[in-house]
């Protein structure tokens, strides 16, 4: 009983640090550049589909199947959706902020209609399975397998929160920040405003299309169904409540939302019958929109947030 | 080309134009995108759906539909007081969310605070009535040939004379009223206009009132015309944007026409592409109008 929830837990952590990585790529477009993305959903789901693609066996009747290596295909996902991410940022960045909104909105919509319509590619709405999944030999041993993918998974955000620190504190990171906070000021002191903000979100989507590949990878199964706007959403809640512009806050708030959102969910199974349960779910989905929007209202921060960076030589 | 797609498009155009006046205007009055405008129109739909049933049930027996068309007096008045109630809600989202936020200032947060009230909303209405499709009526209707080629319902031809009546009269609203044009000076210049004695919040108010009940309208035309969801009004978001776009933000007739313009582009591209990548051609509009005129049709650049 003990070693089912201990895998349980390896599960639960896992699955919630595989949407830690997707806030990080958040959190260097929004937390760090100030620009707001509504598509995370596509850029996540381009990264999961790309990853697939490479590194499934040849399939029948689908396009791909080129049956490489794990890891080539988490460096695809992330080549693929850094560039996507490019082309949209290309064409939105001299735009007002809201037309970026708008548009990421629309890439979203626009990929999942490919996913769920392009048979030859997607596998249409029966989405793509067998995924090789890392450690796939111990998979017999749930509580093993587990762990090890927890472990790997653990790995990667550690590699990437220590990257994106130092990013983050260097003069690259610094220029965002300034950007963010009074582009004027950037502008005058001869920054190109547009170009590093097209890096960031470029390299924010790019993190996202990682994370996608990574969570196709745990699972070993991918359909269109997962990439809706709920998972956006989702991963606005989870970046604002454990406070934007904080790598450590995207972390805690991925693990702490993805926890309620296991709990709701494991308490509407409890309490409903199963008939109403498909219903009942959309109570949950209701609960974090009014969650995000009362975080936004009474603490815009959020739990741990960003410390104030006036310099270390101040006060 | 068919002919019939012309009907087809025209009427989802008036579908969307309707909508997308409200988002133009909120998006040019509150300057922000609102991710929550679609909430609006699946409110207004679930609204009517479930006033008609309580007129229905107040009047105890089957009240005969009207003419040729399927829906009696009861959809009328209950499509007119869910206008007015959808209004209402946004008027008391704006109260609770938005005016607070821009209160504090920027733009950005009030999009993304919309983009959770309209998932709150939304599956609000999947909780209440479910995610199972609704009708207004499930008479079948007799479409009519009114050109060579070309067949509409009777339904159909009063959605599009009642868009029509509705931007008629919106436009009169906001060339010939004192309050269209207190409506068009803040959209320009709040500080401004307040400073020339307009009543700043007033305006917003009737801007929230306006958008939400003609996005109710939009609402119920969807709703006779194919059916009602929990997701109609967030399907119809993209389109909404794209025309509110295309036609220039803040401009009542850039919105119709970016309406038209969406809607029979879509309906053209079915038979080319097929119908399940409908959804993507205001995406591509959208794309083209960013990437050659940003401003829109009757946009200024700013």
């Amino acid at each position: 009983m003990s070693l089912d929830l201990l895998g349980y837990g390896a599960f639960f952590l896992a699955t919630a640090l595989s949407f830690g990585i997707i806030c990080l790529g958040l959190n260097i477009q929004w937390g760090q550049t100030g620009l707001f993305n509504v598509g995370v959903a596509g850029f996540v789901a381009i990264g999961a589909y790309a990853s697939a693609l490479l590194t499934t066996p040849e399939t029948a009747g689908r396009f791909g199947g080129f049956d490489l290596p794990i890891f080539i295909g988490w460096a695809g996902a992330a080549a693929i959706a850094g560039l996507i991410s490019a082309a949209v940022g290309a064409l939105t960045m001299r735009l007002r902020a809201d037309y970026l909104a708008i548009t990421t909105f629309g890439i979203a919509v626009t990929i999942q209609l490919l996913a769920l319509n392009l048979q030859s590619l997607t596998g249409g709405p029966f989405g793509i399975g067998f995924i090789p999944r890392p450690f796939a030999a111990v998979q017999e041993n749930a509580l093993l397998f587990n762990l090890a993918n927890l472990a790997l998974i653990l790995a990667v955000v550690t590699v990437l929160y220590l990257a994106l620190e130092r990013l983050l504190r260097s003069p690259w990171g610094r220029v965002l920040r300034a950007i963010r906070e009074d582009e004027t000021a950037a502008l005058s002191l001869g920054k190109n405003a547009r170009a590093y903000r097209l890096q960031a979100f470029a390299l924010g989507g790019a993190i996202m299309g990682l994370a996608g590949a990574i969570q196709g990878h745990f699972i070993g199964f991918i359909a269109p169904d997962n990439y809706v706007s709920a998972l956006t959403f989702q991963v606005w809640a989870m970046l604002i409540v454990g406070g934007a512009g904080s790598n450590r806050g995207a972390l805690l708030g991925a693990v702490l939302v993805w926890g309620l959102w296991s709990a709701s969910g494991a308490l509407i199974a409890a309490l409903f019958p199963p008939d109403q349960q498909a219903r009942a779910a959309a109570l949950q989905i209701a609960m974090i929109g009014i969650m995000l929007a009362a975080i936004l209202l009474f603490r815009p921060r959020g739990l741990i947030g960003e410390r104030g960076t006036v310099s270390r030589f101040v006060g | 080309m068919n002919p019939q797609f012309f009907a087809d498009g025209l009427l989802m155009g008036a579908m969307i134009g309707l909508g997308a006046i409200g988002v133009t205007l909120t998006y040019s009055i509150l300057r922000f995108a609102n991710f929550a405008h679609g909430e609006f129109v699946t409110w207004g739909a679930y609204g009517t759906l479930a006033l008609t049933g309580a007129i229905g049930f107040a009047a105890g027996s089957d009240i005969d539909a009207i003419g040729p068309f399927s829906f009696g007096w009861p959809l009328l008045i209950a499509g007119l007081a869910a206008a007015i109630l959808t209004g209402l809600l946004a008027l008391a989202l704006d109260l609770i969310l938005f005016a607070r936020l821009r209160a504090k200032g920027t733009a950005i947060i009030m999009v993304m605070a919309s983009f959770g009230a309209s998932m709150a909303l939304r599956s609000l209405c999947e909780f209440f009535f479910t995610s199972a499709p609704r009708y207004y009526s499930r008479d079948i209707q007799i479409a009519i040939e009114i050109l060579p080629g070309m067949r509409m319902t009777p339904d159909q031809l009063f959605m599009i004379g009642l868009t029509a009546v509705l931007v008629a009269a919106m436009h009169l609203l906001m060339t010939r009223t004192t309050l269209g044009r207190s409506m068009r000076a803040v959209s320009e210049n709040p500080a401004l206009s307040s400073v020339v004695g307009i009543d700043v919040d007033r305006i917003v108010r009737a801007t929230w009132l306006i958008g939400g009940a003609l996005a109710a309208a939009a609402g119920v035309m969807s709703g006779i015309v194919v059916q009602i969801r929990p997701f109609m009004g967030f399907d119809l978001l993209l389109p909404l944007f794209a025309a509110a776009i295309l036609g220039g933000i803040g401009s009542v007739p850039g919105a119709i026409l970016g309406g038209l313009i969406v809607g029979l582009a879509e309906a053209a591209a079915v038979p080319l592409i097929g119908a399940n990548f409908r959804a993507a051609v205001a995406f591509l509009l959208l794309t083209a109008v960013l990437l050659l005129r940003p401003a829109g049709i009757f946009g200024v650049r700013e």
